[in-house]
């Protein structure tokens, strides 16, 4: 399996999603700067975390712009599976690989800490290392990841079975359900992340490579690079 | 601005005095120069000699701490300090206060602060791997209070999260006497190769001198200025000394000098930080015994139109000055327009041992560099004399009154301020990013724990100081201070090996002040060199006043330890139910300026607990020796609050209770369980009886107090059970509720 992590001016996490690669993969991803005008052909897209550009337009905005994204958005467009992580999720709404937006934290302040994620579609690529509703514990890290659609989107979403992972308690609980607190950003009907209609792009506010390595303090985000590994070779 | 500092404008007494410049030291400028400067000429002596860079009040006494030790690349002097960890790899770091900014305008003050020391620490070449602050603010009643913990805390997190360095620990606490002068001291830990380390000392005649980085705008203009007087009520005026941050650039130029200091292009390479490009340019031809020729034309400007003056003393942030070996200029280019930064040749060096500036082709300053650079103002006693601080009796423990029920005074001191979870702030901080953070090395416990990336070491850092232990006694203070950032990191089971100090006082023109100055750098040094934990960079922070009211002595210690292999570290989180707790180090029930006297009686007096620094090393190296050897579960430094605040901490984050035992020493019960005796840890261990013998045999001592389980805390023979989940919303619960709607 060959994989690509772009890396934008900003981008901060390209190395810990390069590391958790490498380790799954038992080789090395491509990194590729945003500036180049094409992409070697890979099985695997990512978008990793950061502040592109300095988020100092929209989150992603500017980034959406950058030469290769050209590029990452006509793979897509073929079937080539694209993970965006936090920032990386920002860059695919802005470019049009994924519908809505990431607002403001509903809280108005950056948010790093760990939170609990069930797993609502277990059918892709991305996810086939979990299993259907189960609950796994990652970090997030932003200042906009309250995300937000229109209700004939939302019901698009939830009717093709879109979305990818909810904010839930430890028990499992969306806030709607009893999780009380579980939301960490105010995103409606507790979505963490999504997928593309063809199911081939996810974006997701957070972080599973954060969590990839006992040492950190948990291995839960590791299924989802491992099942990716299995499910592209 | 423009028009108020024209190039041409003449040499007033009163403009001397307006940059903070005494009669005796406009002398020594005229004596120097055997002329009358001109206003670009007076407003670099202006900022080369202000207190913020000339040190000229602190260096006497600076010099008397100990800075070597085997391991010590580098110690104060450079933009850092510098240590060997081993296996071809250094640590590099330091501390540095931005504490007048972050008062007039709280949320770029911070912000601009965490920049310019992360860039004292990639300027030499260092990835940085960790951001820590102390941060101290006035009374939690003060009307402005909440309005400075907001913008200071988002200041320090937009700008690290920006950059990518995760923020993973540091200290906040409150006291009225900072309500007009808050504290804003941050560190930055970077990791380089032992062999690939810049300095900033220029050489060869003729080599380019390089600025890269962001454009040269009118702000900060005489920001070191500021930051060597007292504040009065007109401070609010400065705001546009305080400097606008700009992360992305700074994440760009990191990434950008990391990859050109990967090649072989650069001589030298100085971070332009307080003083700009005066401060920069000085100390690298200094360092060198070489001259500069600067064309100030050449300098990439944000504004129009701007002069000589305001070009020397600008303090805009991301910019860095280089000296490229010769044929370099096109490789280096390349890799900052890759970054999308500017790069700009702007001068040679030259044999003259003078800078000279040229501006719109005319020189417009000529100045010789090493009267300027080396003879700036070195007080003595009689020019900086001191008092030193009467010491207060010791309280009698028999005054002191007990508790109606110890477990309602934990539960009071645990929700206090100083004590209370500051889990509010470190939550907008990205603590995690570069994936090295390790799990119970997050922020909340003792010291932070940071892989070394691709490696099974990893790096114990903290910050440390108890200011009113120091304001009580100076000496004992700074002793304490020190001891207890080598106590935290010796309680992961790393070996302290350093530190960086950050030293805010007052104005050191009072002789009580000064004193307090003096009094800790005796206790540090002391400290320092009993428990072998050089000081290998720092920063001091004087005229911390407002309308003549002084902060209390603050002598901020970062200190930083390695241990070889981090999955033999202990944390200060209960693991196991069914352990012995077991307290190691000798307890008097000291009351003397405690958190429970502060907060359960009312009353600040007494002494601080005295620091015993024999017994300090020997407990420390006895439980550092028995966390390597597996016999330890989990351990945490006893430090604020005393035996049962350390308990608590434990219980609650790992969510098993306790129960503890007052031993019948004659020691009242309150005494021993709140009483802040130093040098002394709590530790867990599932086979007592090895771990007591070895105490013995060690000569150090040691005695079981307790057993953890449960989801409670109790005493032995107490009235009841407190349960976890009462004391965590009581920790939890402060700061979120002070800070309410912000």
């Amino acid at each position: 399996m060959k994989a690509a992590v772009i890396v934008f001016p900003g981008s901060n996490c390209d190395r810990d999603v390069q590391v958790v690669l490498r380790e799954s993969m038992g080789s090395e991803p491509l990194m590729v700067w945003h500036g180049d005008a094409t992409l070697a052909d890979v099985d695997l897209i990512v978008v990793p975390g950061g502040f592109s550009y300095g988020d100092y337009l929209r989150s992603g905005a500017m980034a959406a712009q950058s030469p290769v994204m050209k590029d990452v958005v006509a793979k897509a467009k073929k079937g080539v599976p694209v993970l965006g992580i936090c920032n990386g999720f920002q860059v695919l709404t802005e470019c049009g690989l994924l519908p809505g937006v990431l607002m403001l934290n509903a809280g108005l302040k950056f948010v790093c800490k760990d939170i609990h994620l069930r797993t609502e579609a277990a059918d892709t690529p991305f996810t086939q290392g979990y299993d259907k509703g189960q609950v796994i514990r990652v970090p997030v890290a932003h200042h906009d990841g309250n995300y937000f659609t229109d209700d004939d989107t939302l019901k698009r979403l939830n009717d093709e079975n879109r979305v990818a992972f909810r904010y839930v308690n430890a028990d499992g609980q969306t806030s709607k359900e009893g999780g009380n607190g579980a939301n960490p950003n105010g995103s409606m009907d507790d979505i963490a992340g999504i997928f593309s209609a063809a199911r081939t792009v996810l974006g997701l506010m957070p972080h599973p490579e954060r969590l990839s390595d006992p040492a950190m303090g948990g291995t839960d985000g590791r299924p989802m690079f491992d099942g990716l590994v299995q499910a592209l070779g | 601005m423009n028009d108020a500092s024209p190039d041409t404008a003449p040499i007033t007494p009163e403009l001397v005095e307006s940059h903070g410049l005494s009669e005796t030291e406009y002398d020594k400028i005229l004596e120097i120069l055997g002329r009358e400067p001109n206003i670009t000429e007076l407003g670099i002596f202006s900022v080369m000699w202000s207190e913020h860079c000339s040190y000229k009040s602190s260096k006497k006494w600076l010099k008397t701490l100990p800075t070597e030790a085997p391991w010590v690349i580098c110690g104060p002097g450079e933009n850092a300090g510098i240590i060997d960890i081993g296996d071809n790899q250094a640590v590099i770091f330091k501390m540095e206060s931005h504490n007048h900014p972050s008062f007039i305008e709280p949320y770029q003050g911070a912000a601009t602060g965490v920049g310019g020391i992360l860039r004292d620490v990639f300027t030499m070449g260092a990835r940085p791997i960790a951001n820590l602050n102390s941060l101290r603010f006035g009374s939690p009643n003060h009307a402005k209070t909440r309005h400075l913990v907001s913008g200071v805390v988002a200041g320090i997190g937009g700008y690290g999260n920006c950059v990518g360095v995760p923020t993973v620990g540091g200290e906040c606490t409150f006291h009225e006497a900072y309500d007009g002068n808050i504290l804003v001291n941050a560190m930055t830990v970077g990791l380089a190769d032992a062999d690939n380390i810049f300095y900033s000392a220029a050489s060869g005649i003729g080599n380019q001198i390089v600025y890269v980085g962001s454009k040269t705008g009118r702000d900060g203009i005489h920001g070191a200025t500021m930051a060597s007087t007292e504040f009065s009520e007109d401070s609010e005026a400065k705001r546009p000394t305080v400097q606008v941050g700009d992360p992305f650039t700074e994440k760009l130029l990191i990434e950008a000098c990391l990859e050109l200091m990967a090649t072989d292009c650069i001589v030298a390479i100085q971070d332009m930080g307080a003083a700009g490009l005066t401060s920069s340019g000085f100390e690298m031809a200094s360092k060198g015994g070489m001259g500069v020729e600067l064309d100030l034309d050449q300098v990439p400007q944000r504004e129009e139109n701007m002069t000589a003056y305001e070009m020397m003393l600008s303090e805009s942030q991301e910019r860095m000055l280089m000296v490229l070996k010769p044929g370099s200029e096109d490789q280096a280019r390349a890799v900052f327009e890759k970054w999308e930064l500017d790069f700009a040749v702007v001068g040679t060096l030259t044999d003259t041992g003078h800078m000279v500036l040229r501006h719109g082709g005319e020189i417009v300053a000529d100045l010789p560099i090493d009267p300027l650079a080396l003879a700036s103002p070195e007080y003595d006693e009689t020019e900086r004399p001191w008092t030193p601080t009467p010491v207060p009796d010791a309280l009698n423990i028999d005054d002191v009154p007990a508790p109606n029920d110890p477990m309602v005074a934990l539960e009071r001191l645990l929700a206090c301020p100083d004590l209370a979870s500051k889990r509010w702030i470190w939550e907008q901080y990205d603590h995690m990013v570069m994936a090295d953070t390790l799990g119970h090395g997050r922020p909340g416990g003792g010291a932070a724990m940071i892989r070394v990336h691709g490696t099974d070491k990893a790096l114990a850092i903290t910050t440390d100081c108890t200011p009113r232990y120091c304001k009580a006694d100076p000496v004992e203070g700074g002793r304490q201070a020190v001891a207890e950032a080598w106590r935290n990191i010796t309680a992961t089971g790393a070996r302290p090996l350093a530190i960086t100090d950050c030293l805010n006082f007052g104005n050191p023109e009072k002789p009580d002040i000064m004193g307090q100055f003096v009094g800790c750098i005796d206790g540090m040094r002391d400290a320092c060199e009993t428990l072998n934990f050089p000081v290998v960079s720092g920063n001091v922070s004087l005229y911390n006043e407002t309308q003549g009211t002084a902060v209390l002595p603050t002598p901020a210690i970062g200190g930083v330890g390695l241990i070889d292999d981090y999955t033999t570290a202990a944390a200060p989180i209960f693991a196991a139910e069914g352990e012995t707790i077991v307290l190691i180090g000798d307890t008097d029930g000291h009351l003397g300026q405690s958190l429970y006297l502060r907060e359960i009686i009312g009353q600040e007096i007494g002494s601080p607990p005295p620091v015993d620094l024999e017994a300090e090393k020997k407990n420390g190296d006895f439980v550092r020796q028995q966390i390597a050897g597996g016999t330890v579960g989990t351990c945490n430094d006893v430090s604020d609050g005393g035996v049962l605040v350390a308990i608590a901490e434990m219980a609650i984050k790992g969510g098993i209770g306790a129960t503890v035992q007052v031993p019948d020493s004659g020691t009242p019960a309150h005494a021993w369980l709140f009483g802040e005796d130093q040098g002394r840890y709590v530790l867990t261990t599932d086979d007592a009886d090895a771990l007591l013998a070895a105490a013995d045999v060690a000569g150090v001592p040691a005695m079981q107090i307790g057993i953890t389980g449960g989801k409670g805390l109790s005493l032995l023979g107490g009235t009841k059970e407190t349960a976890l989940a009462a004391l965590r919303a009581a920790n939890e619960g402060w700061l979120p509720g002070y800070m309410g709607g912000v």
